[in-house]
């Protein structure tokens, strides 16, 4: 229930900012490529600032200090974006996994990126936190004080963290080998487990697209300008900070620490981590049936192997003997059941003079075969001036509301399960237009099916729409759930073409009569 | 929607995302030690005294150990726990039992523990008992220290500076 309004606000927001960006460029849409570019913006801070960096208690406050007051243009700019990247790549993680988690992305096949996931939420904390404590100013001292407390609570420790900062003389060099070794070596590894994040899925988008990392590169480094982040007075063991400017994002767990207390902060930590680990096997879900390959008409192409947008086929030798000939091979734990593999094959086309279409890999819940068959028989039983026909997929705009006696409707598991084909074999049986829908821009429900279809459509992707297709008979409308006016759009104007389909088609038309 | 009003959109969401990050990682300002305050805190590593006496081992004790370990005395390893007591003014402010670290109970027992007091003059009277007695303390110091605001006290346990120290 709450999530279902979450999820109503948050879809609100993507698509004002599509208005405003288009879906190409629409941060809500890219959340994870824009984490990776915050990454990015952070590794390269960070090594100039290693260099720089003095790793001794006299040196370490006063190296990063002298970068704002004597080097504001190159290391002062770089460490205030270092700062700011690490908030912003907090943030666009959290914002992520919040959309994730309304759109019920934790389980099924997404169960892995779910789990690997979370645990990056830990290690940005604990990198991000102890990147504070080498600058050793009051706010390090702060934030490392807090987390001595905090580790020191737990029965492991016995005190001993706390200990190392009882007094100035306490504090020795090695402690910042030890600063050092918790900031890098907890970010690479973050960066190893992001990695491990993103295995299961194809064409992972590790960047944002160039206009929007421009832009959000730039966002940044202007706030960098403008509001440099300095260093507070140095740290100093014998007096405790008390009014300090403290970056909310990524400190808050120590002031909540110290208006609760260490249970409670480890509670509200160590709770959070677990429920999100528990969250997928907390429902169950019955997994729809996944794609299944046919040996005798799969001639190892590798199209579906390169349009799957989990990674869950493979191609091995074919069991015909032949040499050279493959196979593609569904591995049934990473199938999401989008059906973009079928939409991908080509012997998916309806042109086939075989009574039953089977293609080289198909889904057993929604064949390709069903397909063509209902929409022969829904395309004989209509009569009338238009006979228009629209594909839509079951996450996007709901094709069966405009359902009517000149238009004919199917729902496809995802509109990357249609093979253009069927678009041409459609205007070729009778059909005056074809409307083509699914989710919008960049918000498919299985990554890349609109995506693929649009670049099938426009002939730049195979399999592709053949070009003598009259594209005046083909409205492409890509809508959400509760958008379907722009399908009742798309059809008002196909419904203001003359009747009859001209060129090619047509004569086509005629010979199939 | 016109060109620039896209732009004006686009740069105006970018700039409230900088906004954001900008305001929230300095506002609004932590108080964490409250103005005119100091802070004490109670902070020691300290082995409690063995449970029981060491023992003088008899001769025929001594001849069923393996040569290499006929050690004249037997001493329990376990160790007593510890409590500490810090009173500010006659009030009990700081309190902490600590049992010793180890299977065996043989480690060192730690505390830790902090307290905001007012800046000014204070009367401490801090006890520690590290035995297995049931009533009174092992040490004791009473001290009146005058605390700048902000300063930190702090109260520790080093027998070879004569028991509970204050830095
Ligand atoms: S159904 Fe989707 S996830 Fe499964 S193999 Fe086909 S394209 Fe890949
Ligand atoms: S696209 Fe079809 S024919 Fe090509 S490898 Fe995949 S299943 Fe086989």
């Amino acid at each position: 229930m709450i999530r279902a309004s979450s999820l109503a606000a948050w879809n609100s927001c993507e698509r004002a900012l599509d208005t405003l960006f288009g879906g190409a460029l629409n941060p809500l849409r890219h959340l994870g490529a824009l984490a990776f570019l915050f990454f990015l913006l952070l590794a390269i801070s960070g090594v100039y600032l290693y260099a720089v960096f003095d790793t001794s208690v006299e040196g370490a406050w006063r190296s990063i200090d002298d970068l704002s007051r004597d080097q504001w243009w190159l290391g002062g700019l770089l460490r205030s974006l270092h700062r700011y990247a690490a908030d912003a790549f907090v943030l666009v993680m959290l914002l992520h996994l919040a959309r994730e988690w309304l759109h019920g992305h934790y389980r099924g096949f997404r169960r892995y990126s779910w789990l690997t996931g979370v645990p990056l939420l830990l290690f940005a904390f604990v990198g991000a936190i102890g990147g504070f404590w080498l600058k050793w100013d009051r706010l390090g001292q702060f934030s490392a004080i807090a987390t001595a407390e905090m580790l020191d609570w737990l029965p492991i420790f016995s005190a001993a963290f706390t200990r190392n900062f009882l007094g100035n003389e306490a504090v020795s060099d090695r402690l910042f080998s030890l600063f050092v070794f918790v900031h890098i070596g907890v970010s690479l590894l973050l960066l190893f487990l992001a990695w491990f994040h993103v295995q299961r899925i194809s064409h992972a988008e590790m960047l944002p697209s160039r206009p929007l990392a421009l832009g959000a590169t730039v966002a940044l480094l202007t706030l960098a300008l403008l509001s440099p982040v300095m260093s507070q007075a140095p740290a100093d063991l014998s007096v405790a900070p008390g009014e300090l400017a403290i970056d909310w994002l990524l400190l808050f767990i120590h002031p909540v620490m110290y208006a609760t207390s260490p249970g409670w902060a480890w509670a509200l930590s160590a709770g959070t981590l677990l429920l999100l680990f528990a969250l997928p096997f907390a429902t169950r879900s019955v997994r729809p049936p996944v794609a299944r390959v046919d040996a005798a008409n799969c001639n190892g192409c590798r199209q579906c192997f390169d349009d799957c947008p989990y990674a869950a086929i493979t191609l091995l030798p074919h069991p015909d003997g032949k040499p050279g000939n493959e196979i593609a091979v569904v591995q049934g734990e990473l199938c999401a059941s989008c059906g973009i593999c079928t939409g991908a094959c080509p012997p998916s086309t309806p042109f086939r003079s075989v009574e039953t279409l089977t293609p080289g890999i198909d889904m057993p819940q929604s064949p390709i075969g069903a397909l063509r068959a209902q929409l022969e028989a829904r395309l004989a039983a209509m009569g009338g001036d238009h006979r228009i026909v629209v594909f839509g997929c079951d996450h996007g705009a709901r094709a069966s509301t405009v359902e009517g006696t000149d238009v004919a409707a199917f729902s496809l598991l995802c509109t990357g399960m249609l093979p253009p084909s069927f678009v041409e074999y459609a205007l070729r049986r009778g059909a005056t237009g074809v409307v083509v829908t699914g989710c919008r821009e960049n918000g498919c429900e299985f990554r890349l099916g609109n995506q693929w279809t649009g670049e099938r459509l426009r002939g730049a992707r195979q399999p592709r729409l053949r070009s003598r297709v009259p594209r005046e008979r083909l409205r492409v409308a890509w809508a959400d759930r509760g958008e379907e006016e722009s399908l009742h759009a798309a059809l008002r104007e196909l419904r203001k073409l003359p009747r009859a389909v001209s060129g090619p088609i047509r004569r086509l038309q005629r010979g199939m009569r | 929607m016109s060109r620039a009003f896209s732009w004006i959109g686009q740069i105006l969401l970018y700039a409230a995302f900088a906004a954001f990050i900008g305001v929230f990682t300095r506002w609004p300002s932590y108080q964490h030690l409250q103005p005119d305050h100091a802070l004490v805190k109670l902070s020691l590593i300290h082995h409690g005294q063995r449970v029981g006496e060491c023992r003088q081992l008899s001769a025929e004790e001594l001849e069923k150990l393996p040569p290499n370990m006929r050690a004249p005395m037997s001493c329990p390893r376990e160790r007593s726990p510890i409590l500490v007591e810090v009173d500010i003014d006659g009030d009990t402010v700081l309190r902490q039992a600590a049992q010793p670290s180890g299977l065996s109970r043989d480690g060192v027992a730690s505390v830790y523990q902090r307290a905001e007091v007012p800046a000014g003059v204070h009367r401490f009277d801090i006890r520690l008992r590290d035995s297995a007695r049931t009533e009174g303390f092992d040490y004791e110091r009473i001290e009146v220290l005058e605390l700048r605001p902000a300063q930190i006290l702090v109260i520790d346990f080093n027998a070879g500076k004569g028991g509970i120290t204050l830095q």
